[in-house]
């Protein structure tokens, strides 16, 4: 291909397949094969689809297409029906029998199975009316999708579908329309910044490699997504993987670099697979390899596999890791954008950053301008998990409020517990506490409160989260992923991780607390790269807004959620206790004695605290404290 | 070169330009510390000890990386500076086995100087886990003890700049620990003996193996005739050791220091390189003339042997069969020596004091035995001989020059410069040309070999003959070298190879110097200096004139190259598995 | 975590060490490909032991030392052979919080090996792995290719039988 009639054509080729048309009678059934969905066993009901429709002798009608992540994890497997003119209809937690079903009722019979539908599990109440569609639920109502706009939509791993929703158009005008600097103004005056963690602008970066005169030059792509919690990237691979393929082309030709690297994690097999497809796709089509649109601009791209380190995520770490060797990062300067792959100047950026590219350029820097907050423009995608109704991908307007997000989209906590705190951006981010959920989402809102945006991990926690076991966790996970390269990070890690240890075994003093801040604040000013230097957020930020609870657990020797098993307590209310004897019968210490219909009595220095007791107990009579 | 102003702790100047703070600080007279920072060949930013305050940027900056530009104002020695430096240093003693009264590097130790300067008082201050370490004295040479070892690398960066890469950081985090491949010991590996880990350690991770022992006991035996000799080198190096300034001559207060330790005979290795350089012209002469296999490439430097049995087991051949100076001075002790004075081998002790670790492996070799018992018994390192100078309570600065014993005492200007790197070329072209031309040459300082460059070239016209050399130091530049022999486009007629950089002057026996000499100063440069300066002012300047050279021939060896002499000065060379 | 290096003698077939040399062949040029030519050699052998480690390092001409220091470096790297079947329990955040810890405990109970380890027969091995992106269904835990999301505790001893 080498005009932009061609790709013209395959777009009002493939169009109507995805987008029926008006008039048209044909159905679109797509299937959420992301690795979510596969996990939840999407692959038995999507061949059972196939083989169901052609068995049905509904080829000519009915299309069964596999599609990205569609972004509600709880609910998969999802499978979608569209039709022209309806309403879409989301079925969730489908099997292959519920597939068979679906062919015969809805498919051939024309009629909805509204006990399958998304809206079935999403009522208010019973008599609430049972909506289809996934869109008209809290969860999707709110929110905007532009890097995640063909996740769900399209088959990705059809170059034409990718196409028919306007792909590849964007190169095409930068490279017959634009001059390099104009890409890199387009981009600055967008506003868009790196969505991987610090929230540089991403225009900005661009012009520091365009700057730089080389042989050589090279456009990375930063999918190393490490943080636990976050899937985002994962999930724009496995679908929309041409929009990074293009984005990268795009930087390419911006900056001056003829080849890319796609630096993936090893444990998302499904998004390799889906990027070699979509490389291989690309070049067949001449939109990579030489001379694109007969532009005379040449760009090729490489996979390289990352081997399971967080610090790679870190962008000097991560060359360091395409370049063969243990993912250790450089000093800082010189910066990437003047020595950085191979020596040779380099801009890297993550999956989301380079997902938003060609929207940008398609749509114009001012359309996406409008979005967002005024120093954070655009959307931002997060993974929200943890004690929330609602978990799944979101992608939303910079600025939306905390409280938005896990009361709307999120359909709040479960079990009527209370919200207590949110994590944001994994092992480097903070908390924000339930106090601060006004807070609009940005990333100078959010480094304000000493949180970070990190790459959109959103892990909600309620009341029986004990803030001190999670600073706990987070640095059990630094500790393990630290390069250790350099001393402060390498050893104070080290050290925290053991003062929270002292603290959670019930052993800390108040003279620990202040050892434990005092060591936070010189790692983080003294480490050699990122993952250092924001190691002791999660320490610092709950030790700002949760110091009482670390107060509790060193002076009154208590954990307030009660999740310090070191420092629980059970015991036996000789009120409720009916001497059933079940209690004793189940610790496996022989920690309870008394006799029967006595009250029974725990011995403190024999029980281990395992909560057996109070999960038998048919009396309540069990408390923990 | 372009200049840029800056500020250093509020005091203008200006200094060239993209260089780091580390060294524009040196501009103002400020020394600011490092610990894992060598110059060119480890520049990793890792222990974080440099940090200094740049006024505008986020947060303090890495002085040893970061470079200045215009209008940077730096603040070196703030408060700020002061803690953060002070809370690495007792971070890095949490991890540090603190047995410092017993250490070999208490008082030369890098860490325990910071944390006196930096006044840590409580070493105990973020005390907890230590990491699982391993100690290792499976290598004849060395140990190494990873409990003090704080990974700043510089050992990996040496061992690396010597091409040899059998050290490496292992494992991550917490973990992270300096050792072989499968964590196997020093002696399973294709380690070489070199000793420029221990030399570039900061702390006393990495130590000789100490055999000042064995020497005191062989020197309280009464039934034992202890005979020491010095190579070259120590005579400019040894006076470090006791504070005297780098490239200080103390051939004279050396001489009486060992005389005053016991020793039965103070001799100089130097009478053996001249013994080297008349049997290793001769076998070199006989190969050009024989068509023996060329390039013929010395073998003085039992670090490089050990190399190339590793690496090039199949270019052996090319090794000249000299026993290296150390080995022929014991060899000879052990045979001509003891005959002529009358006594048994069996109760004479050599003992070589040598700038070298790998020559405590060499003593140890098959095939240095000429008298049925090994040539040389205990090769002691620079460092060892000052402690039992130290440790006899001599006060070495005061000591008289004394002259060294013969007839095994006297050296010529050829063998002295055989302590730097060029030096033996030097030396065996001094005695070449002249057989080869039979005429006396005008001028015997062969220029083109000097000087501390890992390669140097040369070509002569001798006698109508064309003899191409290089002299070759650091091993690296060895196998530079080495790949063209082996592909066979070095057309070199004789290739000198010492294993250090900069040759023996450089050794891994060598006194530590501080990391700051090591990338500052021109410590090879200014040590070799002193050898040429020596080599100047000799009576005798060509190994084949001198006295006690003729003499051995004359009473013992006949000829070079004779039967004799082939029995006693001549070795073999095995090829050694690369891994095991 | 400091690997455990296996202590089971190297049983490579020819056919194996056939295909690695392919792997290296195409490789050799570019010594930066050392990691993916790792990764391939795991494929291969299923973990990386000091044999084929010595066939990497010299095929693609590096010290054997590197090529160790980067397998022990990353996690995937396999220093030890997998047991037929490879459980992987995700302590990853969300996983975590939902009482993933219990689900590894539980199946290094019912084992007797620790994280890491093969049992002695070679049917299974247990590691800890971190998210693999399925936090909707956490907790997760992986044997081979099979997904068992929402984990509990008490389905483990009846999940470990199906696998012969």
């Amino acid at each position: 291909m080498n005009s932009l009639a061609q790709l013209k054509e395959i777009k009002d080729r493939t169009v109507d397949k995805i987008v029926l048309p008006e008039g048209s009678d044909n159905i679109r059934v797509v299937v959420g094969l992301a690795t979510c969905g596969i996990a939840a066993g999407a692959r038995p009901v999507f061949d059972a689809l196939v083989q169901g429709v052609s068995n049905a002798g509904l080829d000519e009608k009915v299309t069964v297409a596999q599609t990205g992540c569609i972004g509600v994890c709880q609910y998969e497997p999802v499978v979608e029906v569209l039709q022209a003119g309806k309403e879409r209809v989301t079925y969730v937690k489908m099997t292959a029998e519920k597939a068979a079903e679906v062919i015969e009722k809805h498919l051939k019979g024309g009629k909805v199975i509204e006990e399958y539908t998304i809206g079935y599990y999403t009522r208010a109440d019973e008599n609430a009316e049972i909506k289809y569609s996934l869109m008209d639920t809290p969860f999707c109502k709110t929110q905007k999708r532009v890097a995640l706009r063909n996740c769900g939509v399209i088959d990705p791993e059809s170059i034409d579908d990718y196409i028919a929703m306007d792909g590849y158009a964007a190169i095409g005008k930068v490279l017959t329309q634009m001059k390099p600097e104009d890409v890199i103004q387009c981009v600055k005056d967008s506003g868009l910044r790196g969505r991987g963690g610090g929230g540089f602008s991403t225009g900005l970066k661009w012009s520091f490699t365009a700057a730089n005169k080389a042989d050589q030059k090279y456009v990375v792509c930063n999918a190393d997504e490490g943080d636990p919690g976050a899937f985002m990237d994962r999930s724009v691979l496995e679908g929309d993987p041409h929009a990074i393929v293009e984005a990268m082309t795009i930087c390419g030709y911006a900056t001056g670099a003829t080849e890319g690297y796609i630096y993936v994690r090893a444990e998302y097999p499904i998004a390799v697979k889906r990027l070699g497809i979509a490389i291989e796709q690309a070049k067949e089509y001449g939109l990579l390899g030489k001379n694109i649109f007969g532009s005379g601009f040449d760009f090729d791209l490489h996979i390289r596999l990352g081997a399971g380190a967080f610090v790679c995520g870190e962008e000097t770490a991560l060359m360091t890791s395409i370049e063969g060797n243990r993912g250790e990062p450089r000093p800082r300067p010189p910066y990437p954008a003047v020595k950085g792959l191979f020596g040779k100047p380099t801009t890297e950026n993550n999956v989301e950053t380079f997902a938003n590219i060609p929207q940008i350029i398609l749509n114009g820097a001012d359309w996406f301008a409008s979005m967002g907050t005024e120093k954070s423009k655009g959307t931002k995608v997060f993974a929200l998990g943890g004690k929330i109704n609602n978990t799944g991908l979101v992608e939303i307007p910079m600025g939306t409020t905390l409280g938005e997000i896990i009361n709307e989209i999120g359909g709040g906590i479960p079990n009527g517990k209370k919200f207590k705190a949110a994590q944001t951006g994994g092992p480097s981010g903070g908390c924000i506490p339930a106090s601060l959920s006004d807070t609009e989402i940005d990333y100078d809102n959010l480094t304000a409160i000493g949180c970070m945006m990190g790459s959109g991990g959103l892990i909600v926690m309620d009341e029986d989260t004990c803030m001190v076991d999670i600073a706990k966790f987070f640095l059990n996970f630094t500790v393990d992923e630290s390069c250790g390269k350099c001393s402060p990070c390498r050893i104070g890690t080290m050290r925290m991780k053991e003062i929270l240890e002292k603290i959670t075994d019930g052993k800390g003093t108040l003279e620990d607390i202040d050892k434990l801040e005092e060591l936070a604040s010189h790692v983080k000013a003294n480490s050699l790269c990122g993952l250092g230097q924001t190691a002791p957020n999660p320490v610092l930020a709950t030790l700002r807004f949760f110091r009482d609870e670390y107060i509790a657990h060193v002076v009154d020797k208590k954990c307030p959620a009660g999740v310090c098993k070191a420092l629980l307590n059970y015991s036996i209310d000789p009120e409720k206790c009916k001497g059933c004897t079940l209690c004793a019968r189940n610790c496996p210490v022989g920690a309870i004695s008394g006799t029967v219909k006595e009250p029974h009595t725990i011995d403190r220095s024999i029980c281990i605290k395992c909560g057996v007791c109070m999960q038998n107990c048919k009396f309540d009579a069990i408390t923990r404290a | 070169m372009e200049m840029v102003n800056i500020k250093i702790n509020n005091t203008p100047l200006s200094v060239p330009k993209g260089i780091s703070i580390l060294e524009a600080a040196r501009y103002a007279g400020i020394e600011i510390p490092t610990l894992c920072f060598l110059k060119d060949i480890n520049e990793i930013g890792a222990c974080r000890i440099c940090m200094v305050e740049v006024k505008g940027a986020r947060s303090l900056v890495t002085a040893c990386v970061y470079p200045v530009n215009e209008g940077m104002e730096i603040f070196t020695n703030t408060e700020k500076v002061r803690t953060s430096r002070k809370h690495t240093l007792e971070l890095i003693l949490s991890t540090h086995r603190r047995n410092c009264l017993s250490c070999v590097r208490s008082g030369s130790c890098e860490l325990q100087q910071l944390c006196k300067e930096f006044n840590v008082q409580d070493e105990e201050h973020y005390a907890g886990r230590m990491p699982d370490f391993e100690f290792d004295d499976s290598a004849a040479h060395m140990i190494r003890d990873n409990s003090k070892c704080i990974l700043c690398r510089r050992c990996v960066a040496a061992c690396q700049e010597q091409n040899v890469a059998v050290i490496g950081a292992n494992a991550r985090g917490f973990d992270t620990h300096i050792s072989s491949a499968f964590d196997k010991d020093l002696a399973d590996v294709s380690c070489v003996s070199c000793g420029q880990c221990i030399v570039n350690c900061p702390t006393g991770a990495l130590r000789e193996k100490d055999d000042t022992d064995k020497v005191l006991a062989a020197i309280n035996d009464p039934s034992k005739f202890v005979v020491v000799h010095t190579a070259p080198s120590i005579r400019v190096t040894l006076g470090e050791a006791f504070g005297m300034h780098i490239g200080t001559n103390v051939q004279g207060k050396m001489v009486a220091a060992l005389r005053r330790l016991g020793f039965d005979k103070v001799f100089d290795t130097d009478f053996a390189a001249d013994l080297t350089i008349v049997e290793e012209a001769n076998e070199l002469i006989e190969r050009v003339q024989n068509g023996g296999v060329l390039p013929m490439i010395t073998s003085c430097s039992p670090g490089w042997i050990k190399y190339c049995e590793h690496y090039y087991p199949d270019q052996l051949a090319h090794l000249s069969t000299c026993k290296s100076p150390q080995q022929m001075f014991g060899a000879t002790i052990k045979t001509w020596y003891a005959n002529a004075m009358g006594l048994d081998p069996a109760n004479i002790v050599v003992v070589g004091i040598m700038p070298c670790t790998a020559k405590k492996f060499e003593t140890q070799r098959n095939d240095q035995a000429a008298a049925g018992y090994p040539d040389v018994d205990i090769a002691l390192t620079t460092r060892e001989l000052a402690r039992m100078i130290e440790s006899a309570g001599i006060y070495f600065r005061n000591l008289p020059d004394e002259e060294f014993d013969n007839p095994l005492g006297e050296g010529t200007g050829a063998a002295v410069i055989f302590g730097a790197t060029g030096g033996v070329m030097e030396a065996a072209l001094r005695t070449a040309v002249e057989k080869l031309t039979g005429e006396e040459l005008q001028s015997l300082d062969f220029k083109e070999v000097r000087g501390t460059d890992g390669i140097k070239e040369a070509s002569y016209t001798v006698g109508g003959l064309t003899v191409k050399v290089a002299a070759v130091s650091g091993l690296k530049n060895a196998h530079t070298i080495m790949e063209k022999v082996r592909n066979g486009t070095a057309d070199y007629t004789f290739i000198e190879v010492m294993c250090c950089p900069g040759g023996c002057v450089n050794g891994g026996g060598q006194p530590v110097q501080h990391a700051v000499v090591r990338n500052f100063v021109d410590l090879k440069g200014r040590r070799a200096a002193a050898l040429y300066e020596a080599d100047k002012d000799l009576p005798v300047r060509k190994s084949h004139e001198s006295e006690a050279i003729k003499r051995v021939y004359a009473e013992y060896f006949g000829t070079p190259g004779s039967h004799v002499a082939h029995e006693v000065l001549h070795t073999s060379y095995v090829p050694r598995p690369k891994y095991k | 975590m400091i690997k455990k290096v296996s202590k089971i003698p190297f049983s490579g077939t020819p056919e194996q060490e056939q295909q690695l040399k392919a792997v290296i062949d195409e490789s050799k040029h570019d010594k930066h490909l050392l990691m993916t030519v790792m990764q391939k050699a795991q494929d291969i052998y299923g973990y990386l032991p000091f044999e084929v480690q010595v066939m990497i390092a010299e095929g693609m001409d590096v010290p054997l030392e590197k090529v160790y220091g980067v397998s022990t470096f990353y996690a995937q790297f396999a220093l030890s052979p997998k047991g037929k079947y490879n459980i992987s329990v995700c302590l990853g955040t969300a996983c975590y919080v939902k009482g993933s810890q219990a689900v590894l405990d539980k199946i290094c109970e019912e084992l007797g090996i620790e994280p890491g380890e093969c049992t002695a027969d070679g049917k299974f091995s247990v590691e800890e792995c971190r998210c693999i992106g399925a936090c909707g269904l956490a907790p997760v835990f992986t044997i081979n290719d099979d997904v068992y999301g929402r984990a509990t505790a008490d389905q483990i001893k009846g999940i470990l039988a199906k696998y012969e």
